[in-house]
């Protein structure tokens, strides 16, 4: 049977708020710039969520899968038009993120076939290449691609049921909003079935999987090409949401910032790419304003997180199940030492950041104007001081942080042994 | 994109043709060096340690710019011999006190974490040096013309270029055929545990692979990046094709990365260079010159047009089907 278990009733009252949420937050922030971060942030969810099918659930790191989003997006653009001039027979715009999603299992099932014969990190070049292949192709196949100008389209075809005709923003939230419940439930479901646990036997022990008598490669083809399905699903959101498809949509740059995000956030829970995917979005749209260099941040967070804690944000809360199940109390037990490894944590940022921000700014500046005002604070970048400061905050929060995290793990492993023997007991 | 007339010239001229092919042999087999600079270190570091540098067409960059730097203040020739120095302590640094800690994880997480590591490098050399490229000239003294042909001129630079790469892949061959410690890295490729249980420390014969790898890439940084252009997009165009000579040549095989190296450039340049149209290929299948839709790409395809393509066919076709590559003795 293909059926998928039953979650518990707590796991489902917290999806019930999640949806609650989505539904009520475009009538409490409702500025414009708002509701184009939310519709972003949907389809990155989505997009986040298939793309950790692959990575978190079957252990395979693709470099490319921006192409089963853009590939989508091409095609979603194309019915969209062909639709508006008559060649197409019309369907709901509200159902077209359906054939987005077909074309990506088209492309997932066409590219997966060969690509997921290997695993690791030949599955990893394997994706790279392709991901290459498909962006020399977007330059050379014209009569698809348009080129470097990509394909326009318009999400006003007729008016819909209810009177939806895809013209105010909020509609299109909406629609977002209603795809990404729906394909957020159905991997969540697939988790839950046998072919997904079947998924992670063949990522953590592909030959035992293969003794027992299943063919490992059949397991990662099938996985590979759902997952293209739903970010075919999110390529189409996407196209309608901004009613353009350009080549960039398609390249190593996305595929490289999808993988950012699901690593931050978290590839062992399957909250966690829903974390990334918010964060990448929320740090895309706001902190982007305030500085030039968010992209070096974006890449030290990453850096951070593989080296120190591979589990991401997810598994950095989740390290605390435990600990609040067996006695709730032993948590508060923590604060002190989480309290030092913050602070040390923040003077190490406000120092490095500074020295950052200096630096871009002179990269960035003529070599008359030094002024620059960093924190509130204006200074002069030719002076001394602000780079003797900036660095001694540097140095002693780094220096901070290699004591009181030691410290942390300290008092964490002796919150997990008093969880253990509380539950013991 | 030349018209069909004018690509098919060279043709009814012998003369200008010899000269062409002549010219992009020099190129090709150039920046074949090149590559050959970049993927001897990285073919190395992978067959030994399972890692597959995602930053190390990074490291080249970084020769680049170290080498402008100091171009800057002191002069081209003290930046040959320090940049490629700076580089691989910078490389060796890395393995020992972020990669080695990582490898705990798994090599998927060590290819993100050197996939995290060029990602940073790139801003960084962005915060330092600015988005632009920056004016990083050939030396004077060797920027004239070495012999002229035909009446085109070959710069003495590329054929310094080509004497100093041509230098070190002899020197690393017999580096590593020739002596114990080339004896001990090999061992180390195939059996690290035996070699450990010999009493070798096979951490430090890692940071050190890694660390001479990093510096080569350094030197084709030095060396390339006044003639390609020193600017932060370097390494992201080149790292792939570096993977794909690899992969081609075949993991830890030396002779198979210079033949891989050579072969993918040459294969480059005269298909820049000569930039035949495909549309022959087309018109026997039965296309029209005047056809609209795809066949309109199709025909107006040239061997230029598809270069960027080749090497990433070449790629995943080899991994699919002969995943030790054309020397390699095992699969990637």
């Amino acid at each position: 049977m293909m059926m998928p278990t039953v979650p518990s009733a707590q796991k489902i009252s917290v999806g019930a708020l999640l949806i609650a949420l989505l539904i009520i937050l475009p009538l409490i922030v409702n500025s414009g710039f708002a509701l184009t971060v939310m519709s972003q942030g949907g389809v990155a969810i989505i997009l986040a969520l298939a793309f950790n099918m692959l990575l978190g659930q079957g252990g395979m790191l693709s470099f490319g899968h921006a192409i089963y989003f853009g590939l989508a997006g091409y095609v979603t653009a194309h019915v969209l038009n062909g639709m508006a001039n008559g060649d197409l027979p019309y369907v709901p715009v509200s159902l077209i993120p359906l054939a987005g999603g077909m074309a990506g299992l088209f492309f997932g099932i066409l590219i997966g076939f060969v690509s997921t014969r290997r695993a690791g990190t030949a599955f990893a070049m394997i994706s790279l290449g392709f991901a290459e292949l498909a962006t020399a192709l977007t330059l050379i196949i014209v009569f698809f691609f348009n080129g470097e100008e990509g394909v326009q389209t318009d999400r006003w075809v007729r008016e819909e049921w209810f009177g939806i005709t895809y013209a105010p923003d909020i509609q299109v939230y909406y629609l977002i909003a209603v795809w990404c419940v729906i394909a957020t439930l159905a991997m969540y479901a697939i988790t839950r079935t046998p072919f997904g646990r079947m998924s992670n036997a063949v990522r953590d022990n592909p030959e035992r999987v293969q003794f027992i008598g299943y063919n490992t490669h059949r397991v990662r083809w099938l996985a590979f090409s759902l997952s293209s399905f739903f970010s075919g699903l999110a390529g189409a959101l996407h196209a309608i949401n901004l009613e353009h498809v350009g080549f960039e949509t398609v390249g190593l740059a996305r595929s490289a910032v999808i993988l950012i995000a699901v690593y931050i956030g978290g590839t062992s829970h399957f909250a966690g790419p829903i974390i990334g995917a918010i964060l990448i979005t929320l740090l895309n749209a706001y902190l982007s304003d305030i500085t030039p260099a968010w992209y070096l941040y974006l890449g030290l967070i990453f850096v951070i997180i593989v080296m120190f804690a591979p589990g991401g944000i997810a598994g950095l809360i989740m390290m605390h199940d435990p600990i609040r199940r067996a006695a709730p109390s032993l948590l508060l037990c923590l604060l002190p030492a989480y309290g030092t490894a913050l602070c040390t944590s923040l003077v190490a940022l406000v120092g490095s950041a500074g020295l950052i921000e200096m630096l871009y700014f002179l990269s960035t500046t003529t070599t008359e104007n030094t002024l620059f005002t960093l924190y509130g604070i204006s200074l002069d970048t030719a002076d001394f001081w602000p780079w003797l400061v900036c660095t001694a905050l540097a140095a002693a929060g780094v220096f901070g942080c290699s004591r009181s995290y030691p410290r942390l793990a300290e008092s964490y492993g002796a919150a997990m042994h008093e969880a253990r023997a509380a539950v013991a007991s | 994109m030349p018209s069909c007339t004018t690509c098919m010239a060279p043709l009814g001229a012998p003369g200008i043709i010899l000269e062409v092919f002549v010219f992009s042999l020099f190129n090709g087999a150039l920046y074949g060096m090149l590559l050959f600079l970049l993927a001897s270190g990285l073919t190395l570091i992978f067959s030994m340690m399972g890692v597959l540098n995602f930053a190390h067409a990074s490291f080249f960059m970084l020769g680049a710019y170290f080498a402008y730097q100091i171009a800057d203040h002191v002069g081209f020739w003290p930046g040959l011999i320090v940049a490629p120095i700076l580089v691989g302590v910078f490389g060796a640094a890395v393995e020992r006190y972020a990669l080695r800690p990582v490898h705990r994880f798994g090599h998927v997480a060590e290819l993100l974490f050197t996939f995290g590591l060029a990602f940073v490098i790139e801003e960084v050399v962005q915060m330092i040096w600015g988005k632009v490229p920056v004016p990083y000239d050939v030396p004077a003294s060797l920027n004239v013309a070495a012999f002229v042909w035909q009446g085109l001129d070959y710069s003495a630079y590329r054929l310094f270029m080509l004497l100093i790469s041509i230098g070190i892949f002899v020197a690393l061959f017999f580096g590593l055929t020739r002596t114990r410690i080339g004896l001990i890295i090999r061992a180390a490729l195939t059996h690290p545990h035996m070699v450990a249980s010999l009493g070798h420390d096979v951490p430090k014969v890692f940071m050190w692979t890694f660390g001479v790898g990093c510096a080569l890439a350094g030197v084709a940084g030095v060396l390339g990046g006044n003639v390609l252009g020193t600017e932060p997009g370097m390494a992201i165009q080149l790292g792939p094709i570096v993977f794909v000579v690899i992969v081609v040549g075949g993991l830890g095989s030396l002779g198979g990365a210079l033949i891989a190296s050579l072969l993918i450039g040459i294969l480059n340049n005269m298909a820049i260079s000569y930039d035949f149209s495909l549309y022959p290929i087309f018109a026997v299948l039965g296309v029209e010159r005047e056809a609209d839709g795809v066949l309109a790409d199709l025909v107006n395809l040239t061997t230029g047009g598809i270069a960027p393509l080749v090497p990433y066919l070449l790629l995943v076709l080899m991994l699919i089907f002969r995943p030790r590559g054309l020397f390699g003795t095992r699969d990637v």
